[in-house]
């Protein structure tokens, strides 16, 4: 088992009080694992990345625990986490693309980030290269400066750099969500790549986009406002999902191909309730089709099937 | 209703100017009252700032944007302008960012109000809204009266789409307008579109997204680096794509229930027929092929 | 769609309904009173300006009379002592702060009101209208102003408050103007600016509504900027002898004291009120003015 979240809780502090944004979560992760973190906006999962690697000022760890291959992490420990970062647990971000300093070219920039971290640069050259080859870069890359790349070049220099020391666990945070469909699917392939070539162990790949973790993910994890509410293979999720969310989620997703003559897709009514002062029970209870008394109640996540765990009375 | 001939755009960019970026190489389409018309590309492809130059946000650099026959870039005055805007409008990508942020949202009613309708009395022009308001499917105790922050992004699009309603335009421009929603209200934001277009409207869909443009759209063009790729009926553009950057985009999306694997496969068992693309003459036309009926294919760009 | 990176979305977000103007005005009240620059600050500025215009009103004889013995220190009688001609210094002090408040307006105000247009009309209209009015700026930005002031005022017969303040409000607008040009070209990118004029509304309404009051923070910190930059410009031109003719200011009183040697004559209580006030005024004035900054820029707030 790489990973293993145990009832996390992570609040927002806000002037308001304290936004619920984790509320609770379990889940593990296996070895060699592609898990889609799944969810509308604000349900939880970047937060969910994020806090698997670090906190920033206004999160604050509630509650629960964080293993890594057997180890704790000391999430809430700053100084505890250092060591960890890079070397156990690696983070591509959101807007990669300007997370490069534009004034400093690629490669001293990757020896700058080595060299903080306690490796000689030189010990980890060739393997750079190589990696820069895989993902289709051309090594001249180094030399340049990050304003003469395209997006979807800056963000295969960023997973590059975020994976050479082969972490353990790759957080990636709707990273091709800015970038164009084809660009997309090569950075999406990449990923998949450093998998199997175990250059990281496991992923979790933050994403509002279902179809797109359909394609690489080995499993799918759904997030609705700081709940888990599913999660199982990423084919049982859209081809055969029991929580009402996921199935609503799925069923109004167009596709290639369907268009409104063949009858039109339903949107879910309502919005995702906030997170400041959240309903007790099941959070989707408003907006679910098949509430009942008893969703008053916070359904757990349970395992109905082999590997199939679900949050919700109906399903259980 | 709305016809662009030879449109093109090109912006000076570098210091003083002197580098030339062709945003959009000769664009001609049209678009039929009633009809929904899908501009879709990848960034740079041209495709918003086509539809900017049909708001008159931009001007062409050369080129004709008519509309029933008048040569929207020569309106000048305020009130050619503002005639043109009764019968035209627009709908934007970022919800957050079409609302100013210190009014209440439905300030953008009172604006057309104070504009086009100045005698309506305030019950009359209150029944127009709470109808137009009803009519996107929204609950007018929720969102009138509200800020923008206090509203979803789905709702504030449903907001402007409503504006829209009540100049009762003939053409509306939708640029991007449900890339910022999710997943769960963005398809009801594209039925909308559908009733608008049951209702007679025309509407020029600018997307990025593939998936997106075909549920609503009669017509669709693909647009790379400004000039058209692909146009024809939607279904024989998805259904047979003649270009070989449609094909190519078409194997990037990621489908729900296909994946990329089984998509290569595909492609490879049955490959489609190449087609003999037009040859541009010289750097600035890009003339377009009829190979079947309606479906045109572009110059090969590499 | 994609989740906003942090908590603001998150936040926001999770904001149940509650009128936001009463949220911004609270929060920006809730670190207005929490920072020691802004009320420090504020606090001198506004004793000074209360001095400037209580003061004189309790003062019956005129602040260039010859009222009291010569070249007397600091006393019961005379608080801040006397000149040489035996003129009340406390008198001029007061009026002088008076004088000095006016020019800040004055010269503060026309430089805000010129620099603003031109700032709005040429971030807004952008193309040849922004070249045009850059070009024109940055003309004026590199005038040696003081010399071109020491010109006109020198020419001048008659020299007043207001015309004093005017002139040096003719040339300190360029660099407000080219600070708000840069927000409002930002500004009139908006997707609501788009929409006003598809809604048919005239450039100057989008103007005064859509882009002025979404950089009202920024527009109040160029005024007081401006302000504290004529009382510098109108103190000097004083101090060279091209103040108000007839008048009494801060820089005036600075001029005659150097003039009849209060500093070898040990008449510290002559030069140092003046001095002082003036060093106060702008001082405190830029120490609002970060402390401005660091309310309304979210960023530099220290919690």
């Amino acid at each position: 088992m790489t990973l293993r979240v145990n009832d996390l809780k992570v609040y927002y502090q806000t002037l308001r009080g304290d936004v619920h944004a984790l509320d609770g979560v379990t889940f593990d992760l296996a070895d060699g694992e592609i898990m889609g973190l799944a969810g509308e906006s604000g349900c939880g999962k970047t937060t969910l990345g994020k806090s698997l690697i670090r906190l920033d000022s206004r999160m604050r760890h509630i509650g629960g625990t964080i293993e890594l291959d057997g180890k704790d992490v000391p999430i809430a420990d700053e100084k505890a986490m250092v060591p960890l970062r890079y070397h156990e647990i690696s983070l591509i971000p959101q807007y990669a693309m300007s997370a490069l300093n534009p004034t400093r070219k690629i490669g001293r920039m990757i020896n700058d980030l080595l060299r903080a971290r306690g490796v000689r640069p030189a010990d980890i050259a060739d393997e750079l290269k190589r990696r820069l080859e895989l993902v289709g870069l051309d090594t001249d890359v180094l030399d340049r400066f990050p304003i003469e790349l395209s997006g979807g070049m800056k963000q295969r220099v960023v997973m590059v750099m975020s994976t050479l020391l082969n972490p353990s666990l790759l957080i990636a945070d709707e990273v091709t969500s800015a970038l164009d469909v084809s660009t997309q699917r090569a950075v999406a392939e990449s990923l998949v790549e450093f998998r199997d070539r175990e250059y990281i162990k496991s992923m979790v790949f933050v994403t509002h986009d279902i179809s797109l973790v359909y394609q690489m993910a080995d499993t799918i994890m759904v997030m609705y406002a700081g709940h888990i509410v599913e999660k199982a293979s990423a084919s049982t999720i859209v081809n055969a999902p029991r929580h009402p969310y996921t199935q609503m989620l799925i069923s109004a997703l167009p596709e290639v191909g369907s268009t409104t003559e063949q009858g039109r897709l339903e949107g879910i009514p309502g919005t995702p309730p906030g997170l400041l002062n959240p309903p007790t029970g099941c959070r989707f209870k408003d907006r679910c089709p098949l509430a009942f008394a008893k969703c008053a109640e916070r359904p757990p996540l349970v395992e109905i099937e082999p590997g199939h765990w679900a949050a919700c009375w109906k399903t259980g | 209703m709305l016809e662009l001939s030879h449109v093109h755009k090109v912006y000076r960019v570098g210091a003083f100017g002197g580098g030339r970026l062709r945003a959009v190489r000769d664009v001609s389409l049209k678009v039929e009252s009633g009809e929904v018309v899908s501009l879709i590309g990848e960034s740079g492809s041209g495709k918003s700032t086509l539809g900017k130059m049909v708001l008159g946000l931009f001007k062409p650099t050369s080129g004709v944007i008519s509309f029933d026959g008048t040569d929207i870039t020569t309106i000048r005055g305020h009130a050619a302008r503002k005639a043109y805007y009764r019968r035209v409008q627009g709908v934007f990508q970022d919800p957050f960012s079409s609302f100013n942020p210190i009014f209440k949202a439905d300030r953008v009613f009172e604006m057309i109000r104070s504009s086009y309708f100045p005698g309506t009395s305030d019950a009359d022009w209150r029944e127009r809204v709470l109808k137009a308001v009803g009519t996107v499917r929204l609950d007018p105790e929720n969102v009138l009266g509200k800020y923008p922050h206090q509203l979803s992004g789905g709702q504030l699009q449903r907001l402007l789409i409503a504006r829209a309603l009540l100049l009762d335009v003939d053409l509306l421009v939708a640029d991007e307008v449900i890339s910022m929603l999710d997943a769960s209200t963005r398809i009801d934001v594209l039925n909308l579109l559908a009733d608008l277009k049951e209702r007679g409207m025309a509407i020029l869909f600018v997307t990025h997204d593939l998936s997106l443009g075909n549920y609503v759209s009669d017509r669709s063009v693909i647009l790379r680096k400004g000039a058209i790729a692909e146009m024809g009926p939607t279904a024989r553009v998805f259904e047979n794509p003649l270009h070989p950057y449609s094909r190519h985009l078409l194997s990037c999306v990621p489908q729900l229930h296909r994946t990329w694997a089984e998509v290569d496969a595909e492609m490879k068992a049955n490959p489609p027929e190449d087609i003999d693309l037009p040859v541009a003459p010289d750097e600035e036309s890009a003339p377009l092929l009829e190979a079947e009926k309606g479906h045109f294919v572009g110059i090969d760009q590499g | 769609m994609s989740e906003i990176a942090g908590a603001p979305g998150t936040a926001d977000a999770a904001g149940g309904p509650e009128p936001t103007t009463e949220r911004k005005t609270s929060e920006v009240l809730h670190f207005a009173v929490r920072n020691p620059k802004l009320l420090i600050g504020l606090g001198i500025v506004l004793s000074l300006l209360l001095l400037g215009i209580i003061g004189p009103l309790f003062i019956e004889h005129g602040p260039n009379e010859y009222v009291g013995p010569k070249s007397q220190p600091p006393s019961g009688e005379y608080w801040l002592g006397t000149t040489s001609f035996g003129q009340d210094i406390w008198a001029q002090f007061v009026f002088g702060l008076r004088a000095t408040f006016l020019i800040g307006v004055f010269g503060g105000g026309v430089a805000f009101v010129i620099g603003t247009t031109v700032g709005f009309v040429a971030g807004y209209k952008g193309g040849i209208v922004d070249e045009i009015l850059n070009m024109l700026t940055n003309v004026v930005l590199v005038l040696p102003a003081l010399v071109v002031l020491i010109v006109i005022t020198a020419y001048l017969e008659v020299r007043g408050v207001f015309i004093q303040g005017v002139f040096i409000g003719l040339t300190s607008w360029p660099w407000a103007a080219r600070a708000v040009r840069s927000q409002a070209l930002s500004l009139s990118t908006r997707d609501y600016v788009d929409l006003a004029r598809l809604s048919g509304r005239r450039t100057w309404r989008i103007i005064t509504t859509e882009i002025a009051p979404n950089m009202s923070s920024y527009l109040v910190m160029s005024f007081i900027l401006l302000f504290g930059g004529s009382i510098l410009i109108a103190a000097g031109l004083d101090f060279i002898g091209l103040g108000p003719t007839n008048g009494v200011s801060l820089g005036l009183m600075l001029e005659s004291a150097m003039k009849w040697s209060s500093l070898y004559l040990g008449m510290w209580w002559w030069f140092i009120p003046p001095g002082l006030g003036i060093t106060a005024i702008v001082g405190s004035l830029y120490i609002l003015n970060v402390g401005l900054d660091e309310v309304f820029n979210p960023k530099l707030r220290e919690l």
